[in-house]
């Protein structure tokens, strides 16, 4: 590797460096300043990954790095900076809860920087290798925060499921890829897809490409393989989960489409079945499994697997339309789920702390107007209808659908929208309809700020929403 | 002013009192007098600007007017408005019946008033829209946008079984919706654009034109409603309150009427033509099935309910028969109705408000102590009817015309609708409004009082005015109707003789 490969590739990976080397300065000062040192070191981790986020902004340069296990383009920094404000919003949502959750020891920041980076590597892995590494760092980090709150035996119990569960999925995926290696003699994404438009693929490439497609869904909680999601949610502290609903997921989607659009385009009819019965199977649990839950961190957590359902049917398309209303979705989907989640951490009792219960939001509109008002806002929002954003997100991938004449799909998909309507509902109607059991405590600014910017996102989107798309419509442009 | 924004100014000046209202304080007679002002002056002062549309409208011009296109998410979507005879006078009833609505909740709304007028304000914004837009993806985002505040509305204010009542017809209307989303976007494809302009022009395969044609007949029939995807109505209007269900009645169901001639008559000639015959048969269970069923409520409310969707029954006929009289008169039945059948839910809130009931059996005899009221509901009740010189009577009459020059059949059994719609109003009327005053909670009771006169006599005015001389309605449709029935029979002779050459 001559010099001037090497600083081209040190250039692309830049935000990654970044992280990495911050997090280990971060580890250092937290380990000789002990834990009073958190929340110094979570304000150094949020200006961490904001520094991160400014470089891919405001640096040029796309390119392949690192012998071709790294890939930058418009697509991985469209997803990146996503991530990164994902991550960035979950931890500065944590600080004010981080004592009465157990959270204020300062490996939690480190942990959530290790994580993010290994999102931002997971983005743009370009080969099987890069991409189980970069999945196992954000994994790893995962695990430990779900149970972070460890005198919890609910936080406990929810992360060994999701580490047992993790560990199953890796093992799968990892056998998969080696069966890909086998079939096709490549690793790099590029390889692959050369040599699958070369000749005619094997029933043992299938075997490898349904068990690495099977890795990816655990990580997006995909039906038949989201079994861990309402456990670890309702298990994890709020701002954990909150964190797992945002970053991670819109990681592994982004490696999804990067790994179908890239390794496996030459085999579309291959896995657009598969991807058209997990997107199927998803949009129907999701609705009709969330009608009957008590606990808003398990619906919201089968919610999320209705809504992977839904970012999916973008990609079944298989087409440039498609993978711009995949962008486009996970982007609208985390501006509202982290809207969502801090509504859900600001529903504190002034006695009895944090409440979970759907039920405790009622009459939420004459105590709390404004939170109220955003909430709703949201729910409709995730419910598809018009003109929140969530309708947008939902317009645009079931156009492409249609596009790719998955008609099929495109019905059953807005049929179970109309069911989901239903439980989104719900929680209007309690906040609305029926009256106040009780105040919940004064919510903390930051709270206040997060839901405030996603409720005016999902309204204004009408508005704003043009460079959006248009920046979506661009990155989807790197794979066709 | 012939550059001036209208249809964008007229659509979101609501949105300015919305605004303002953010800013008022409710607490106290004064905060409160302070919100009904402000939403009065806002939905008075954009039916006066709304008046402007009409003005400036040029009769003879058969295609949109007064247009305005901006480009809107970069995706092709655009934002294009646009009024023509069809669509401009539906543009007028909604802000015309928006003061009647503040109005009749002046003293009723006890509590969240500033809330109830948002959301009333807020309702106005998105069915105008849905009236101008010429985009369908910004038609559907109207259509659909409706559903938000009208949930809010029933099942805040609404009576006992609100929570139902506003479940039902959230997830009935957003089922119905969702299969035209779909259509929508298959439109986009086949020809490439989402613009209506466009579109009408645009011959779709006869083929797709049956699922599209299907696709949006769910939406507008739901909306609309037809029979049997009607029972949502009758719920929804008996929760709501007062100036709800005179939205509801009102305005609501004509965006399912507008709809179809808009997208399934003007866009889908072919399958239009090939599905009237179950058109017509859906319009005549409604027009007999519903006006039985309304003869048997107990309920006022309801029984309007029910004579609503047989009202609706003639527009439907009307609508496909394709013929000019058929859709002028299913034009001027769903205006027609939108004031009548507003009218009478507002005289049903004069009494509900006095004695918090809605059974009919709870009144009789009031004509011994409100003789005003008693002749304004004689007016309403009349209209309701079809009585020569009331509106109500132009629309049914023409449109079983329509009707009778596709189908005598048809029109037989519809007229019949005309003598069973007699019976339950005029049974109706029987029960509340003659008989001995015997009941002593009706023997207090004060005749109209000085607020209920402005809600009441303009209305009268309107529906004896255009049941004289509708010409002026007429003269704003007739080029427009001209030009969709024209295509539609250009369409049909194209469709034959394509089938013709291909044999």
């Amino acid at each position: 590797m001559t010099a001037e490969i090497l600083s081209l590739s040190l250039q692309l990976s830049m935000p990654e460096i970044i992280l990495a080397v911050g997090a280990l300065a971060l580890l250092m000062i937290g380990v000789f300043s002990g834990d009073k040192s958190a929340p110094t070191v979570t304000g150094l981790a949020v200006a961490l990954l904001a520094v991160a986020g400014l470089w891919l902004i405001f640096m040029p340069g796309e390119g392949v790095a690192y012998g071709g296990a790294f890939k930058l383009d418009a697509f991985g920094r469209f997803m990146k900076v996503l991530a990164l404000v994902g991550s960035i919003t979950a931890m500065v949502m944590s600080v004010g809860h981080a004592k009465s959750d157990h959270l204020n020891r300062f490996e939690f920041p480190v942990l959530l920087v290790l994580s993010t980076l290994g999102m931002l590597l997971l983005i743009s892995a370009n080969d099987l290798i890069a991409f189980y590494l970069a999945l196992e760092l954000m994994s790893l980090a995962l695990y430990v925060i779900a149970a972070f709150n460890r005198d919890s035996l609910r936080s406990t119990e929810a992360g060994l499921k999701y580490f047992v569960l993790g560990a199953l999925s890796s093992g799968m995926m990892l056998y998969g890829m080696s069966l890909v290696y086998g079939f096709t003699g490549n690793t790099g994404f590029e390889g692959i897809a050369k040599v699958l438009s070369a000749e005619t693929r094997g029933m043992g490439l299938i075997f490898g490409m349904v068990f690495v497609l099977a890795g990816a869904c655990f990580k997006i909680s995909a039906v038949p393989f989201h079994m861990w999601t309402p456990d670890v949610y309702e298990g994890a502290p709020t701002p954990v989960t909150a964190f797992f609903a945002a970053g991670p997921k819109v990681a592994a989607m982004a490696i999804l489409v990067r790994i179908v659009s890239d390794a496996f385009l030459p085999i579309v009819a291959d896995w657009r079945q598969i991807i058209v019965f997990v997107s199927i199977a998803s949009m129907l649990l999701g609705s009709f499994a969330a009608i009957g839950q008590r606990n808003i961190k398990r619906l919201m957590a089968y919610s999320s697997i209705g809504h992977m359902g839904y970012a999916l049917v973008g990609l079944a398309a298989g087409t440039e339309t498609g993978v711009s209303g995949v962008v486009l979705y996970m982007t609208i989907y985390m501006v509202m789920t982290l809207g969502t989640f801090a509504c859900i951490m600001a529903m504190r009792r002034k006695e009895g702390g944090n409440v979970e219960n759907v039920d405790d939001l009622a009459g939420l509109s004459s105590t709390k107007p404004f939170m109220a008002v955003v909430l709703t806002a949201l729910m409709f929002s995730m419910a598809g209808i018009p003109p929140l954003a969530g309708f947008f997100a939902k317009y645009f991938v079931f156009v492409a659908a249609i596009e790719a004449k998955l008609y099929a799909l495109a019905i059953i998909g807005v049929l179970s929208s109309v069911v989901g309507a239903y439980y989104y509902l719900r929680i209007v109607k309690l906040m609305w309809f029926d009256e106040a059991k009780g105040e919940f405590a004064r919510i903390s600014g930051e709270l206040r700020l997060v839901f405030g910017l996603s409720g005016l996102f999902v309204v204004a989107y009408v508005l704003i929403g043009g460079p959006i798309g248009t920046a979506a419509s661009a990155a989807a442009k790197s794979f066709f | 002013m012939t550059d001036w924004p209208i249809l964008s100014t007229v659509t979101f000046l609501p949105l300015v009192g919305v605004l303002l209202l953010l800013l008022t304080r409710e607490d106290g007679p004064f905060g409160r007098r302070n919100i009904l002002n402000v939403s009065l002056f806002t939905t008075v002062f954009t039916f006066i600007v709304s008046l402007f549309i009409w003005i400036g409208f040029d009769n003879s011009n058969a295609g949109f007017q007064m247009v305005e296109k901006h480009n809107w998410l970069g995706t092709g979507i655009s934002y294009h408005l646009g009024v023509d005879g069809i669509s401009m006078l539906f543009v007028i009833l909604t802000t015309f019946l928006m003061p009647f609505c503040v109005l009749a909740s002046w003293n009723t709304i006890e509590k969240r008033l500033k809330e109830y007028m948002i959301a009333f304000l807020l309702l106005e914004v998105v069915m105008t829209g849905v009236f101008v837009s010429l985009d369908v993806v910004l038609f559907y985002v109207f259509f659909e946008a409706t559903l938000i505040p009208m949930f809010v509305i029933i099942g805040v204010w609404g009576g006992k079984d609100r929570v139902y009542a506003s479940y039902k017809f959230f997830l009935y209307t957003l089922l119905g919706s969702v299969l035209m989303m779909l259509a929508v976007m298959a439109m986009y494809w086949q020809a490439g654009t989402t613009d209506m302009t466009e579109l009408l022009k645009y011959g779709f395969p006869a083929g797709m034109q049956t699922w599209l044609w299907l696709a949006c007949f769910a939406a507008f029939s739901v909306k609309m409603p037809m029979w049997p995807v009607h029972t949502w109505l009758p719920d929804a209007h008996v929760q709501a309150p007062t100036a709800g269900s005179v939205i509801l009645a009102g305005v609501m169901l004509k965006l399912g009427g507008y709809g179809m001639i808009r997208f399934s008559l003007a866009m889908f000639p072919i399958a239009s033509e090939h599905f009237a015959p179950l058109v017509f048969s859906l319009s005549v269970i409604a027009i007999i099935y519903t006006s039985l069923v309304a003869m048997m409520q107990d309920d006022i409310k309801k029984l309007i309910a029910y004579s609503s969707v047989a009202h609706m029954g003639y527009v439907t006929m009307g609508i496909f028969a394709a013929n000019v009289q058929g859709v002028q008169g299913a034009i001027f039945q769903m205006l027609s109705h939108g004031i009548v059948s507003g009218a009478l839910f507002l005289c049903v809130g004069v009494v509900y408000d006095r004695l918090h009931t809605r059974e009919i059996s709870a009144y009789g005899g009031l004509v011994n102590n409100m003789p005003k009221y008693a002749v304004a509901f004689m007016i309403f009740t009349m209209a309701n009817v079809g009585l020569p010189g009331t509106s109500g009577f132009i629309g049914e009459f023409l449109t079983i015309i329509g009707v009778f020059r596709v189908n005598t059949w048809v029109a037989l059994f519809a007229a019949t609708g005309v003598i069973l719609s007699a019976s339950y109003a005029l049974w109706l009327y029987r029960r509340v409004i003659f008989g001995a005053l015997e009941k002593e909670s009706l023997k207090g009771l004060l005749d109209l009082s000085g607020r209920e006169k402005l809600i009441l006599y303009p209305l009268i005015a309107v529906t004896i005015f255009y049941g004289f001389y509708p010409a002026p309605i007429f003269d704003a449709t007739a080029a427009s109707v001209d030009l969709v029935v024209n295509n539609y029979s250009a369409a049909l002779a194209a469709a034959k003789t394509l089938a013709l050459n291909a044999h």
